[in-house]
C-alpha cells in the first residue's frame, strides 16, 4: 500500500508537472502535493506523485547509525 | 465456485505462458493427437532423418516496437526454437493473417524485417500463406512461423549432476519492458529496446559440451527453469545477486513490482553446463557481442532444496522458493 | 544507501533483537499494518530469520485491494459489462479480484467498453482529455498515502470542466482501522509496525492515540529490510522501558506533522464517512467521500450505482480473519489447496501485497504438485 521509491528530481516546471531520476531512469512526476521542490531535491514518489520530500540530514544520520552498528559488528567478529 | 466464465470459455490467461497453459496444453491438447514426437513437449520437435520441426504464433501488440517487430519477432523466435533444441535452422515458412485496413506501408515494413532478421539467421523463407480478414476481426496482423532445421546434437538435461552450471547469455527481461511502455509508458522515460535477436551463435556450444539450452521466453527465466526441474532428481538453486539486469528492468521492477524472473526475452537463452566445462562455456557467449552481459547465475544443486525445487537465495542471503507463471504480470499499485 | 541492506547490519541488528526478546520472555507479537511491509519482511527472508530472534510478525489490514468490500468491486462490474462507451481506469491488482460473477479482467465489457490499467490517477485524467466521446471511470482505491492524489485529480477535473470524468472511490483511512483492531480485542499484539508513507502523509502525530489510549507500543519504518529491524528494535526498547510511544524510524521520509498539502487537498475535495471494510466490518469515519461540489465526479451518484452489501466474500474464503491478524495465511483451509494465485479465492491472494499472495510466492512450504 506504500509502494514508494525515492528518486531525485531533475525538472520541474511551474504547472507542478515534471521528471525524477530513479536508477538512471527518467519518469514523469506530478509535483503538486509538495512545495519548494528544487531540481536536485530528493522526494518518495507514489503512483505517479511526489508525496514526501526526503531529509538530507535525518538520511545522513540514520546511515551514520547503521554504519556505527557495521563497525561495532566488526570489531565483534575480529574480537571473536 | 471458480470464476463461471473460465470454466466453459477460453480466458486470457491460458495464453501467458504460464502454468494454466502447460495445463490446458497437457490436458485438452496433447490428449487429441497422442503420439511419441507431441508427447515430448517440446517446444522443437526432432523428427527421423535427423530434422527439427517447430511452430510458432505471434500476436504481439503493438506491432512495432524499439529494438523490433512482430517480423523480427516472427524469425528469431522460431530461429531460437530450433538452436535451443540442438538443430541448425534452415528454412522457415510464413503465413499473415492480415486486418482489413493495414496500411501497406506497415506491411511493408514488416516484410522487410523478416528480410532481415531471415538474412542475420541465415534461413530461408520457403513457404507461406496470407489471408485477409474483415476489420476488427483481426489486430493489424497476426504471423506464424514454422521452422526446419537440421539435428546436430541431442539436449541431454538428465545428465545434469549437482554442481553443473546454470549461465544466461545476457540481461533479462528487455523485450518485455519495450513491449509494455512501448504500449503505456506509466511515465517512463526509459529508451528501452527489445533484446529480439537470434541465438544461432550458441550453437557451437553444443561441442563444447552444452547439456540443455532454452530461449527465455514467456513465463521468464524462473518459469523456464521450474520446466526443467520438475524433470530432474535434484534441484536449481539461483543466485540473485549475480541475475543480470539493465538499469531500466531494475528501475521498472521497483516502481511497477515487476518480478524481472518472471519477464519475457526474445533473444536469451539459458544454458546448463557440466561443473568443469562452465567457464569455457560462459567465455564462448562472452566473445560475441550478443553474449557480452552472460553470466553463471545459478547451479544444479542437492542440498539447498528437495528434488524438483528451484530455488533463489536472496540478496539477504534467504532462500526463496520459485514458482511458474500463473497469471499475467501487471503493474502493482500501492 | 547500501547499508539499508547490508547483510553484516542485518545480522547485528536481529542478535540485538534476539537478546531482548529473550530479555522479555518469550516471543513477541508486532502487527505490521501495511502491505508494503509483508512484502518487504517475506521478500528479504527477514520472516524465519525474525522468528528465529522472537519476533512473530503479524500482517494487518494495510492492502487496499484485500480491504476493499465485493460489492464495490460489483459497482464497477456493472459499470463495464452494462454501459457501453465506457472506460473503466483502474490500478492493475483490482482487475483481479474473483467476484461471483467474475472478475474486471475476466468479464465482456459492453460494447465500445473497455478495461484500461493506470498505474497513476493522472493516467485516467489524461484518457478523459483524450476521448471525449467516452465516460471515463476511475477506480481510485487506497489509503492516504494515493488519496492525496486522487483527490488531486478530481479536483483538477473539476478545475477543466471535464464533463465525462468520474471516480468510484473506495477510500480508506488507517488510524480508525487500528482503533478498531485494538476495540475487538482479537488479537494479542504487543506493538504496531506503523506504515511508512502513509506516514508520510498523516504525521507520526495520527498514531499517538495509540500509545496513549491502548498502551501499545509502536514504530513507524521505511521499507528497506534494515529500516524494518530498527523498527523493530524501537518497540522492544519501548516494551522494555514500560514506555510506549509512537517511535519515528523513517524520519528521512516522515515528520510528526506529514504532509500538511496533501491534507489540506483532501480537505478541500474529501469528506469522512463511516465506511464497511471487508473483515473488519463497518468502521465510524474510516472512509471518504467527495464533498457536494464535486458531486458530479462521483461516479455512484453520477450512474446512481447499486452498492449490495449483501454481496460477500466467495464461500470459504477467510481474508477477513487474515486482514484482522487473527489467522495467518497458512491457517486458511483453502491456502494453497484450492486459493492459489492461479484460481485465487480471495482478495488477499490476487494483490501482490496480500499476505496469502505473499506467504505463497515467498514462503518455502508444501506445495502438491499437479499431476
Amino acid at each position: 500500500m506504500c509502494l514508494g521509491i525515492p528518486a531525485r528530481v531533475t525538472q520541474i516546471d511551474d504547472s507542478g508537472l515534471g521528471k525524477v531520476d530513479y536508477l538512471g531512469t527518467k519518469i514523469r512526476v506530478n509535483f503538486s502535493l509538495l512545495e519548494n521542490i528544487m531540481p536536485g531535491d530528493w522526494v518518495i514518489v507514489h503512483a505517479g506523485f511526489a508525496i514526501s520530500k526526503l531529509d538530507e540530514q535525518e538520511a545522513q544520520e540514520t546511515l551514520f547509525l547503521l554504519r556505527e552498528i557495521a563497525a561495532k559488528e566488526d570489531d565483534r567478529e575480529a574480537g571473536a | 465456485m471458480t470464476n463461471p466464465d473460465r470454466a466453459k470459455k477460453i480466458s486470457l490467461e491460458l495464453g501467458s505462458g504460464g502454468r494454466m497453459m502447460r495445463d490446458f496444453i497437457a490436458r485438452s491438447v496433447v490428449p487429441a493427437f497422442r503420439n511419441p514426437f507431441l508427447d515430448e513437449l517440446s517446444d522443437s520437435c526432432h523428427l527421423p532423418q535427423g530434422v527439427a520441426f517447430t511452430t510458432d504464433s505471434y500476436v504481439v501488440d503493438p506491432i512495432f516496437f524499439p529494438g523490433g517487430d512482430i517480423g523480427s519477432l516472427a524469425v528469431n523466435g522460431t530461429v531460437n526454437d530450433l538452436v535451443v533444441s540442438g538443430a541448425i535452422p534452415k528454412y522457415i515458412s510464413l503465413a499473415i493473417i492480415l486486418e482489413e485496413g493495414l496500411d501497406v506501408e506497415d506491411l511493408d515494413r514488416v516484410f522487410k524485417s523478416i528480410r532481415r532478421a531471415a538474412r542475420k539467421a541465415r534461413v530461408l523463407v520457403t513457404t507461406g500463406d496470407t489471408k485477409v480478414v474483415r476489420r476488427g476481426q483481426a489486430d493489424k496482423i497476426y504471423v506464424n512461423t514454422s521452422g526446419v532445421g537440421r539435428v546436430v546434437a541431442r539436449p541431454r538435461p538428465q545428465a545434469a549432476r549437482p554442481g553443473d552450471k546454470i549461465i544466461v547469455t545476457g540481461t533479462l527481461g528487455e523485450h518485455s519492458l519495450a513491449v509494455m511502455l512501448a504500449r503505456d509508458d506509466f511515465g517512463f522515460e526509459a529508451r528501452v529496446r527489445s533484446d529480439c535477436a537470434p541465438l544461432s551463435y550458441l550453437l557451437p556450444l553444443w561441442k563444447k559440451g552444452a547439456l540443455w539450452m532454452r530461449d527465455i521466453t514467456r513465463g521468464g527465466l524462473a518459469t523456464i527453469l521450474t520446466e526443467l526441474v520438475e524433470k530432474l532428481p535434484c534441484s536449481l538453486l539461483l543466485e540473485e545477486e549475480a541475475i543480470p539486469l539493465s538499469r531500466a528492468v531494475r528501475a521498472a521492477a521497483e516502481i511497477l513490482g515487476i518480478d524481472p524472473l518472471y519477464l519475457a526475452c526474445e533473444g536469451r537463452a539459458v544454458v546448463i553446463a557440466p561443473e568443469k566445462r562452465a567457464d569455457l562455456v560462459l567465455k564462448a557467449i562472452r566473445n560475441h557481442p550478443l553474449g557480452k552481459r552472460a553470466a553463471i547465475v545459478g547451479q544444479v544443486d542437492d542440498k539447498a532444496g528437495k528434488p524438483g525445487e528451484l530455488l533463489l537465495r536472496t540478496m539477504t542471503g534467504g532462500l526463496r522458493l520459485l514458482d511458474p507463471l500463473t497469471s499475467e504480470l501487471l503493474p502493482r499499485i500501492c | 544507501m547500501k547499508e539499508l541492506r547490508s547483510r553484516d547490519i542485518t545480522r547485528a541488528l536481529l542478535r540485538d533483537i534476539e537478546k531482548k526478546t529473550h530479555e522479555l520472555g518469550g516471543p513477541v507479537r508486532v502487527m505490521e499494518v501495511c502491505g508494503t511491509h509483508t512484502m518487504t519482511i517475506h521478500r528479504y527472508g527477514l520472516k524465519p530469520a525474525l522468528e528465529e530472534a522472537g519476533i512473530d510478525m503479524v500482517p494487518g489490514p494495510g492492502c487496499p485491494v484485500c480491504i476493499t468490500p465485493n460489492e464495490i468491486h460489483e459497482a464497477c462490474l456493472d459499470l463495464l459489462t452494462e454501459r457501453e462507451n465506457l472506460i473503466l481506469a483502474s490500478f492493475g491488482d483490482m482487475t483481479r479480484v474473483p467476484t461471483e460473477r467474475g472478475s474486471l479482467q475476466t468479464v465482456v465489457p459492453a460494447r465500445s467498453s473497455r478495461l484500461k490499467i493506470v498505474y497513476s490517477p493522472e493516467e485516467s485524467l489524461e484518457l478523459a482529455r483524450a476521448n471525449p466521446d467516452k465516460e471515463v471511470v476511475f477506480f481510485g482505491v487506497g489509503f492516504e498515502t494515493t488519496i492525496p492524489s486522487i483527490a488531486f485529480t478530481a479536483k483538477k477535473a473539476h478545475r477543466e470542466g471535464l464533463v465525462n470524468y468520474s471516480v468510484v472511490a473506495a477510500l480508506w483511512l488507517i488510524p480508525p482501522a487500528l482503533r478498531a483492531i485494538l476495540e475487538a480485542g482479537e488479537t494479542a499484539i504487543a506493538g504496531f509496525l506503523y506504515p511508512g508513507h502513509v506516514s508520510a502523509i498523516i504525521g507520526a502525530r495520527a498514531y499517538e492515540f495509540i500509545p496513549k489510549e491502548y498502551g501499545l507500543a509502536g514504530a513507524i519504518a521505511g521499507f528497506e529490510p534494515n529500516d524494518i529491524l530498527l523498527g523493530i528494535t524501537a518497540i522492544l526498547d519501548q516494551i522494555r522501558n514500560g514506555r510506549p510511544g509512537v517511535a519515528n524510524e523513517y524520519r528521512r521520509a516522515v515528520s510528526s506533522s506529514g504532509n500538511p498539502l496533501a491534507r489540506a487537498i483532501m480537505q478541500e475535495i474529501l469528506e469522512e464517512k463511516d465506511a464497511t471494510w471487508r473483515g473488519l466490518g463497518r468502521i465510524p469515519w474510516s472512509g471518504l467521500k467527495l464533498r457536494a461540489p464535486y458531486a458530479a465526479f462521483d461516479a455512484v451518484e453520477k450512474f446512481r450505482l447499486r452498492l449490495n452489501e449483501r454481496s460477500g466474500d466467495l464461500a470459504g474464503c477467510r481474508c477477513g480473519e487474515i486482514l484482522r491478524g487473527i489467522i495467518p495465511p497458512p491457517r486458511c483451509p483453502l491456502f494453497i489447496a484450492s486459493c492459489n494465485p492461479e484460481s485465487p479465492r480471495g482478495p488477499c491472494m490476487v494483490s501482490f501485497e496480500g499476505a496469502c499472495y505473499i506467504y505463497y510466492k515467498f514462503g518455502r512450504h508444501e506445495r502438491s504438485r499437479k499431476a
